[in-house]
């Protein structure tokens, strides 16, 4: 196999590698996140601001992990830099 | 494909490159001004409650709460620079639903530098605060073997700002353009609605982290906002 082929190859399985990976961690971090503020908000209406406040602060901050991986599987897919090169000197 | 709006080159003389970033921007920034003047245009403080002056008081009020609830220190001093950032985010990413308009924040380049105003206010409103050796003590605060682990966490939760808001809309803009090849009829006006909702919570949580931040580097006892910011640094 020529090293196009191999590049693309390489690069694609990655890509799907690390969103199936990447996804799992943040997956289970929102799940606890939210079902633990969903509990707190039921014994405290009261504070349903500020916990939801902080919820999607917090939300945000675990989601990012799982938006690395994305533009990390996307660069790989659409802006490799190695498939370039190999494109550019065959 | 095109990841971001940056390939897009209108207009070239020389080294001097206009890319589509660049220009819709501008575009932002022109309805930003505009939008003010015409709201702060003849403001009276007589008479019945025009409609301009309830939106102006509406979302002035909205920003100091929110600052004031994160930060817990008066949002005088604050309001300028995060209502800057929150309005400016907002506004680029609620422009997405028109057609051919690319949202600047979709690039990594108008994040960067989005985050890196952040990463120089901090020290701007921690020197203001407490004066030169006053912030630069909360650097060695537990220890001196902390200091090394402080100035990485500042950067690196400059890099996680930046990709965090640019990663969320690109990624939206990425899978219209994806749902538009596999089904074009309905979906991606779905997908777009959701991509609003993300657009806005990103400008939220863009303006609430940049106040976090400025905060645990202006308040001495406060140390709620001490934990906040170090599960940033830590966690992103």
């Amino acid at each position: 196999m020529n090293n196009i082929g191999l590049i693309g190859m390489i690069s694609i399985i990655v890509a799907g590698g690390t969103m199936a990976i990447g996804s799992i961690g943040p997956a289970l971090g929102e799940a606890r996140a939210v079902s633990q503020a969903l509990s707190a908000i039921a014994q405290q209406p009261d504070a349903s601001g500020t916990i939801s406040r902080t919820l999607f602060v917090g939300l945000a901050m675990i989601e990012s992990m799982a938006i690395y991986c994305f533009v990390v599987a996307l660069i790989l897919v659409f802006a490799n830099p190695f498939w370039k090169y190999v494109i550019e000197h065959p | 494909m095109e990841l971001s709006p940056d390939s897009t080159i209108l207009w070239q003389w020389g080294p001097v490159r206009i890319n589509a970033t660049i220009v819709f921007t501008w575009i932002v920034m022109a309805v930003l001004s505009l939008g003010s003047w015409l709201v702060t245009r003849g403001l009276t403080n007589e008479g019945k409650m025009s409609r301009r002056r309830n939106l102006l008081e509406t979302l002035v009020t909205f920003l100091n709460d929110q600052i004031r609830a994160t930060s817990r220190q008066e949002p005088g001093r604050f309001l300028p620079f995060i209502g800057t950032l929150f309005l400016f985010i907002a506004v680029s990413d609620s422009l997405e639903i028109i057609p051919g308009f690319e949202p600047p924040t979709g690039s990594l380049s108008t994040t960067a530098a989005l985050a890196i105003c952040v990463f120089i206010a901090v020290p701007f409103y921690g020197v203001l605060q407490k004066g030169v050796l006053g912030y630069l003590k909360h650097y060695v605060k537990p220890s001196v073997f902390m200091a090394p682990f402080e100035i990485i966490g500042e950067f690196s939760r400059t890099l996680a700002l930046a990709v965090r808001l640019y990663g969320n809309i690109m990624s939206g803009t990425i899978i219209v353009g994806i749902l538009l090849s596999i089904a074009p009829l309905f979906f991606p006006i779905v997908m777009q609605a959701l991509g609003l909702l993300i657009g806005l919570i990103q400008a939220y949580i863009f303006a609430v982290l940049a106040m976090v931040y400025i905060a645990s580097a202006t308040s001495v006892q406060k140390r709620a906002e001490e934990e906040t910011n170090k599960e940033g640094k830590g966690g992103s």
